[in-house]
């Protein structure tokens, strides 16, 4: 967040407050100047274009429904329009704006066209749906009823599930550390040099949002078993199974939740009918 | 035009007109002679192709039937309203609204016709599978669409003519009709998402286990409400297509109170509506990670996207509609200077709901923030901020409709500041503790914060209806300040109303395509995969434009259910010498 940015905002609305005989046109301009200068130049990092516009297009849509609600202040405002444009003495302000709107949409299209080139926008989607189950090394892993085969251990017997998750921490340094981050916060050495860069397993809506078959389903499928859905998914990911042993994935998975204290989520009663 | 109208049942003319484009479609006799019997699993449509002619087709039935069997739930109670307190308006705003059924059924019995013959036709090994697990439920359903027939017209054609227990007693069957109709085809779609009953072939073991799966009681509450918000919105639309077309004061009071009431019931509908979407969405995920995912974190996440912008849409036209009525209102005059807060509540709502979690971003906007995601915007992306946006939304658009409500009206009960300071309290305490809870879920594992959102919802639920009781009480001979002077509203009330209808619809459509096809490759997950060409999912733009295309033909369908609708009141008009309502 840019603090001085967001003083100047807040600074122009309180001032906004006392200029004497604002009209409500220069009261929603105010408004929507100030919160444009701050989705603009006040967020930090940047706001990507997409999202600015679609901010800015329901800021729009709002403040126009705000002055088409009280009919004394649409009247205003098409009482101004009509004079402007119908008025004699605002001829030369009108010629200005009809020659100025086209110089505007000339001027953006020739910032678009002189660009530099620049891969197109795509719509990513972060959480590929996965398969209902996979075979890893002869095995048939079962994606929607199977659980961590170790977790159970997490209560039964605290002594060897902590041998799991540090054979996990294990797995961890000498294979995903080099990408994902000693802290895996997607920001190892290698990082960088992917886009898009590696998950980070300590926000929240990762790995905090998905089952440990999920997880699991990624480690041993990698980019090359990403679903032919919504491509394209854009990841460097190995398919570990050819690297590690089913029992290695499993607790590397313990240990990425053990690590950065996120739980798995957890499997669902529900309301329907019986078992599938 | 007329005189046609007069003389054939539109019905007729609409299903004679299908069937022989059906008829034109399906003329290449050369191919089909060389079919064998019972080896052909699925057959081409021309030009569209199979699965886009039986998409179109269903989602048409899908709009039709949700008009036609949620119209009479709102005219059964408005007539008893009339019945009870003797006002002769109800009972005509209530057959007034009845007599869009008429014209509405025909559509779709026809459409659901159509819909029959294309899925035997072009998918039959599907439709055989299906008819494996379902066969009594196939005989049910045409029996009771029989009844509802029957019950119908009775209903339509009998007003005033037998006595007004009696037609109410005919107006409540029609209704239980009606839902029954509803949830026997539920059991037969929501089975094709989340099947069960069967064993590891997809045999079938039991047909009530079939029926009753994860997601039946999910959908079926889920579009109990959103039939009553569709069809409110289409009543809604057709009072304000009357509402511009009025000649006389006495035509824009009565058609502005339509609207009014059509919108009332299509927006009260509206808002338990995201808490029956929700419970829809969580069954699909206990039922299966890969649905789940591919609903609300994968593939189809982005159609959530856009149907968080059209709700959002929809909210802020419901509330810019009520402050546009309370001009209607003498005393309203007090409450304009809170429309400012509402619509800045409405506003930041929207935008958090609307806030996607993966971002589209160009590579360098995506390194600046270090990834798909941004450090600041990432938590509005997920499920915590945008329950508690819809919770907060819900409950700003309540109180819009507190203000309408008590817009001419002063209190004169001793207690009424007291009610006015407990009422305050209650909505601060309920919104604090929903935003507290939606941040709250941040710091607590999954399914402890999915479980979070009951309290929200219990919250919301219990300030709006303990608010209005106290209101109710509160306002008990109140001093009245001023007349509701219906029809003194500006014609773009009316237009707020029409897109609040297309609107609907087009919601409707989409999360109707996003339900159907996160199945994927599958008729019948996990049982029958769809070997055919189609077997694939459309781009997201491909199926909005479907979707968008579907949604213009229903509106084609509606403007001439409204003008015959229109030609009815006309005959009436003619022979009753303009003494009709």
């Amino acid at each position: 967040m840019n603090i001085i940015i967001l003083l100047v905002v807040c600074a122009g609305l309180v001032a906004l407050r006392f200029v004497p005989k604002i009209n409500i046109l220069g009261w929603l301009a105010g408004w929507w100047i100030a919160v444009f200068v701050f989705l603009r130049w006040g967020i930090d990092p940047p706001l990507p274009t997409s999202i600015q516009g679609m901010f800015v297009a329901i800021l729009t849509l709002a403040l126009l429904a705000y002055l088409s609600a009280n009919s004394a202040h649409f009247r205003f405002v098409l009482d101004r329009f009509v004079a402007f444009t119908t008025q004699k003495k605002y001829t030369i302000p009108l010629l200005a704006v009809i020659a100025v709107l086209p110089c505007l949409v000339a001027l953006r299209v020739y910032f678009d066209v002189t660009e530099g080139p620049a891969p197109p926008l795509s719509s990513r989607t972060i959480h590929p749906p996965p398969p209902t189950s996979i075979e890893v090394a002869g095995n048939t892993i079962d994606l929607v009823n199977d659980d961590n085969p170790y977790r159970a251990l997490e209560t039964e017997d605290p002594a060897a599930f902590e041998e799991h998750v540090e054979n996990g921490r294990r797995v961890y340094y000498e294979n995903c550390v080099y990408c994902h981050g000693d802290d895996m916060a997607g920001d190892g050495l290698f990082a960088h040099g992917f886009d898009p860069i590696p998950a980070n397993f300590q926000d929240a809506t990762t790995i905090a949002m998905l089952q440990e078959g999920y997880i699991f389903w990624r480690i041993a499928k990698g980019g090359p078993g990403l679903p032919s859905e919504s491509t394209p998914w854009l990841s460097a990911m190995p398919a570990w199974e050819d690297f590690l042993s089913e029992e290695d994935m499993w607790d590397v998975t313990l240990f990425l939740y053990d690590f950065t204290g996120h739980r798995p989520r957890a499997r669902e009663d529900h309301g329907g009918g019986g078992d599938h | 035009m007329k005189l046609l109208a007069r003389r054939l049942p539109s019905g007729v003319l609409l299903f004679l007109m299908l069937a022989g484009l059906a008829l034109v479609a399906f003329w290449t006799p050369d191919a089909w002679a060389q079919e064998a019997p019972g080896q052909v699993e699925y057959r081409s449509f021309p030009v569209v192709g199979s699965r886009v002619v039986v998409w179109v087709i269903a989602q048409l039935h899908l709009m039709f039937g949700a008009f036609v069997l949620a119209v009479p739930m709102f005219a059964l109670t408005i007539e008893f309203i009339g019945f009870r307190n003797g006002d002769k308006r109800y009972d005509d705003l209530a057959y007034e609204f009845t007599r869009l059924l008429s014209v509405s059924f025909s559509f779709t019995a026809s459409l659901g016709a159509l819909l029959t013959f294309f899925l035997f036709i072009l998918y039959p090994r599907l439709m055989e599978y299906l008819v494996s697990i379902f066969d009594w439920t196939f005989m049910l359903y045409a029996c009771v669409f029989f009844l509802e027939a029957v019950f119908l017209y009775s209903y339509y054609y009998g007003w005033g003519k037998m006595p007004k227990w009696l037609h109410l007693v005919i107006g409540l069957c029609l209704n239980l009709v009606g839902i029954a109709i509803i949830f026997i085809a539920d059991s037969w779609l929501t089975f094709m998402n989340s099947p069960n009953g069967i064993d590891a072939e997809g045999n079938l073991l039991s047909t009530w286990d079939a029926i009753n799966n994860f997601t039946w009681m999910p959908i079926n509450i889920h579009r109990l409400i959103a039939n009553i918000c569709f069809g409110g919105s289409i009543a809604a639309a057709y009072g304000a297509y009357k509402f511009l077309g009025a000649k006389t004061d006495e035509e824009r009071a009565h058609y502005d109170w339509m609207g009014y009431m059509g919108n009332f019931i299509a927006i009260a509908a509206l808002l338990p509506l995201p808490f029956a979407g929700y419970w829809l969405g969580r069954e699909i995920y206990a039922f299966s990670q890969s649905l789940g995912i591919a609903l609300m974190g994968g593939t189809f996440s982005w159609l959530f996207i856009i149907q968080a912008v059209l709700i959002g849409n929809l909210f802020l036209a419901a509330n810019y509609y009520l402050w546009l009525s309370m001009e209607r209102i003498h005393g309203a005059e007090r409450y304009r200077k809170f429309t400012k807060w509402l619509l800045a509540s409405i506003t930041v709502c929207f935008i958090v709901w609307a806030t996607p979690h993966s971002l589209v971003a160009t590579v360098e906007e995506a390194r600046a923030m270090g990834g798909s995601h941004h450090p600041i915007l990432n938590v509005l992306g997920v499920m915590s901020a945008k329950n508690t946006a819809v919770n907060v939304l819900i409950l700003t658009t309540y109180l819009s409709f507190l203000f309408y409500r008590r817009a001419n009206k002063e209190a004169t009960v001793s207690w009424a500041k007291t009610g006015n300071i407990v009422q305050f309290g209650i909505l601060a305490v309920v919104v604090g503790v929903v935003i507290f809870l939606g941040v709250y879920g941040y710091f607590v594992e999954a399914s402890v914060r999915i479980g979070l959102s009951i309290p929200q919802v219990s919250l919301v639920l219990f300030a709006m209806i303990s608010i209005t009781i106290i209101d109710v009480f509160m306002f008990r001979k109140a001093k009245i300040l001023g007349p509701i002077e219906w029809g003194k509203i500006p014609n773009r009330a009316q237009y707020a109303l029409f897109f609040i209808a297309i609107t609907f619809a087009w919601t409707m459509g989409l999360m109707g395509y996003v339900r159907s096809g996160i199945r994927q490759h599958w008729h019948v997950y996990g049982v029958m995969r769809d070997t055919s060409v189609d077997a694939f999912t459309p781009t997201l733009g491909y199926a909005a434009n479907v979707v968008s295309v579907t949604v213009l033909i229903f509106f084609a369908f509606i403007a001439v259910v409204f003008f015959l609708s229109s030609l009815a009141g006309k005959k009436k008009l003619d022979a009753g010498e303009g003494t009709s309502s």
